[in-house]
């Protein structure tokens, strides 16, 4: 569910473009209104703003707000204006830019996104990029990493809730057999993960616990330093319990000497309108202190006002 | 009643792709006894003498018999589909029918375009409750396996923007699987794969050309022995090679019924284009007959017809 809070009488877009434009007006800006407005949203009224904003003023919204902000806070407005698949596409075209947590955006967006989200993610990647998203995955990646991040990226995964007990048995055992070589990025570990509907995928591991004493994820702790593994791990963890991986970013990147702020605002921004309620009852549960909390601690500020509004905190 | 002349007809009724239902009619339907003794006596294609003092039907000849005959009914069923589903429903046939079949999934999965891919990859989750890679990833045990699951998981870019620099490079990496084949087959490279499975059609059509360039031949001619490899590139960079082809190995008596078939399918599929390109059935004339025949010449011709209702 969604910490998205929006006020029951919304004004007009024009208006809320009017608005926003005065904002910019004048020296400095006025921050506030930006998250008054932006921040009290969902996606189609915040698409509307944006279309009223450049019909009324002859510039895309996301340049102006370019041009006025900086640095977290601005990224944070600017991640939240986009269009949900639009800002997915934008995150993994960074995220073929970069070295090291590359490979994490791109999993987290292909594996806690439903399969018609990660479509529309790949039709706005064309539309902005001029390349298809698989193929770029597919020239950034190597080895193993790319034998297991193309396919994800390219699933349109079945989303029935039907499964298959047989199935779920024997593809425990082929797990339980590859872990145990240590074939970490064999074909039929990658075939079972990137191809199994989330409720197949999910039985099976739970077949895996009752049948071989351990949850999956124990298991591929093995090697703790294996990169690869702590991939799979997030894998498994995004496809069968998405506000546990978001939790666990959530907590890295505040605990992090200094915060990672780009993980934060990745999370709040494209949980928001999701589950990021779920995501801070996991978040309570996990560190015995509200998310509300530890991201003002974390955080100073419009970026952190931005990013409480996000969440929930305070009124509409 | 010239029986010689009816014993003519009746074989060419039963000889070409599809059967001529009309001169059935008119000679069988109300042949008595005798007539119908003198055709199986002289019609020793399709009757044998049994010892037992009858003339007994060839087996595989009823069998052969049944396919011509539901020729025309598999053409209007598959016209009527809704391309996704049909998509749908002919790669799921033909993952089921094996390996031999597994060009069937690469024509379609190359062939369309990307929205429509995307299409039949809904139909499939509506009709069979699985994902289509997910399915190939379980049916297909052979070296296949990873070109097709790719192939079908596409969602190409469309526009025609290519990048000269990667378009050599790839056709290098193309050219070096090959030549490498005798230590691990083209078909297994996961760089090919790659290349393959995820650039646009325009930036695989420049790799072709290069690739021309840089070896003296093709790299279908240089494919010619990698099976379902040699038909991606085809159906990705030279699609109306790919469909002439098919279509003249199946308008032939001769042909195995797989072959028959396709062109049922390339002629429903690809009926916009062929009649686009003016494709000339001349030899559809001489070789279908019946229903089926008339059937096929109206979706060639109907274009035309079509014009503003």
């Amino acid at each position: 569910m969604a910490t998205l809070k929006v006020p029951a009488h919304v004004p007009a877009p024009s208006e809320d473009a009017e608005q926003l434009r005065k904002a910019f007006e004048g020296w400095g800006t006025n921050e506030k209104l930006i998250i008054d407005i932006l921040a009290h949203r969902n996606a189609a009224q915040r698409n509307s703003i944006r279309k009223a904003y450049g019909e009324a003023y002859g510039e895309d919204l996301l340049t102006s707000l370019d041009k006025e902000l900086s640095s977290d806070f601005e990224r944070a407005v600017l991640l939240f204006t986009l269009d949900p698949a639009e800002r997915d596409a934008f995150l993994a075209n960074e995220a073929t830019k970069r070295l090291t947590s590359s490979n994490w955006v791109l999993m987290e967006i292909a594996c806690t996104r439903s399969s018609y989200e990660l479509f529309n993610v790949r039709k706005a990647y064309h539309a902005r990029y001029k390349k298809s998203l698989e193929e770029d995955v597919a020239h950034h990646t190597t080895g193993e990493y790319r034998k297991l991040l193309v396919p994800l990226v390219s699933a349109f995964r079945y989303e029935g809730e039907e499964v298959n007990m047989t199935l779920a048995k024997s593809e425990a055992k082929i797990l339980r057999d590859k872990i145990s070589d240590k074939h970490y990025s064999d074909e039929e570990v990658i075939r079972i993960v990137t191809t199994r509907s989330k409720a197949q995928l999910n039985a099976t591991l739970n077949h895996y616990n009752s049948a071989f004493g351990n949850a999956i994820n124990k298991d591929l702790k093995a090697d703790p330093k294996d990169e690869f593994l702590k991939l799979l791990r997030a894998v498994i963890k995004c496809l069968t319990v998405p506000e546990k991986y978001f939790e666990k970013v959530l907590r890295q990147a505040i605990n992090k000497l200094g915060t990672d702020e780009r993980a934060l605002t990745r999370v709040v921004t494209t949980r928001a309108e999701v589950d990021m309620v779920r995501i801070k009852e996991a978040y309570q549960r996990r560190n015995s202190v509200p998310l509300e909390k530890a991201v003002a601690g974390d955080t100073s500020g419009d970026h952190e006002r931005m990013l409480l509004a996000l969440i929930g905190a305070g009124d509409v | 009643m010239a029986y010689p002349d009816h014993l003519e007809a009746l074989n060419k009724a039963f000889s070409g792709i599809g059967v001529d239902e009309n001169s059935l009619i008119s000679i069988v339907a109300n042949s008595n006894h005798e007539h119908k003794k003198s055709f199986r006596k002289g019609c020793s294609k399709l009757f044998i003498e049994d010892q037992n003092g009858f003339e007994r039907m060839d087996q595989s000849i009823i069998k052969n018999l049944k396919l011509e005959f539901k020729r025309f009914r598999d053409a209007v069923v598959l016209s009527l589909l809704h391309p996704w589903e049909r998509d749908a429903r002919l790669i799921e046939k033909a993952m089921k029918k094996g390996q031999k079949h597994y060009d069937v999934i690469v024509e379609i999965a190359c062939t369309r375009s990307s929205n429509e891919l995307l299409g039949a990859r809904k139909a499939y989750h509506s009709l069979f409750h699985h994902s289509v890679e997910e399915h190939l990833a379980t049916h297909v045990k052979g070296c296949e396996r990873k070109l097709l699951v790719a192939l079908v998981s596409a969602y190409r870019y469309e526009g025609p923007k290519v990048n000269e620099d990667v378009v050599k490079s790839e056709a290098e990496i193309l050219s070096n699987a090959i030549k490498n084949a005798d230590k691990r087959k083209p078909i297994e490279d996961e760089d090919t794969i790659m290349i393959l499975a995820t650039r646009s059609k325009p930036h695989l059509k420049a790799v072709y050309e290069h690739y021309n360039k840089i070896c003296d031949k093709s790299l279908t001619e240089d494919l010619e022995a990698e099976g379902i490899l040699k038909d991606t590139v085809e159906c990705l960079c030279t699609p109306e090679t790919y469909f002439t082809r098919i279509l003249d190995a199946g308008l032939s008596v001769d042909g195995d019924e797989e072959s028959k078939r396709a062109v049922t399918r390339v002629i429903v599929t690809q009926r916009e284009a062929l009649v686009k390109e003016g494709y000339a059935p001349n030899k559809i004339q001489g070789i279908l007959t019946g229903h089926y025949k008339d059937f096929i010449l109206g979706s060639l011709a109907r274009e035309e017809m079509n014009k503003p209702l």
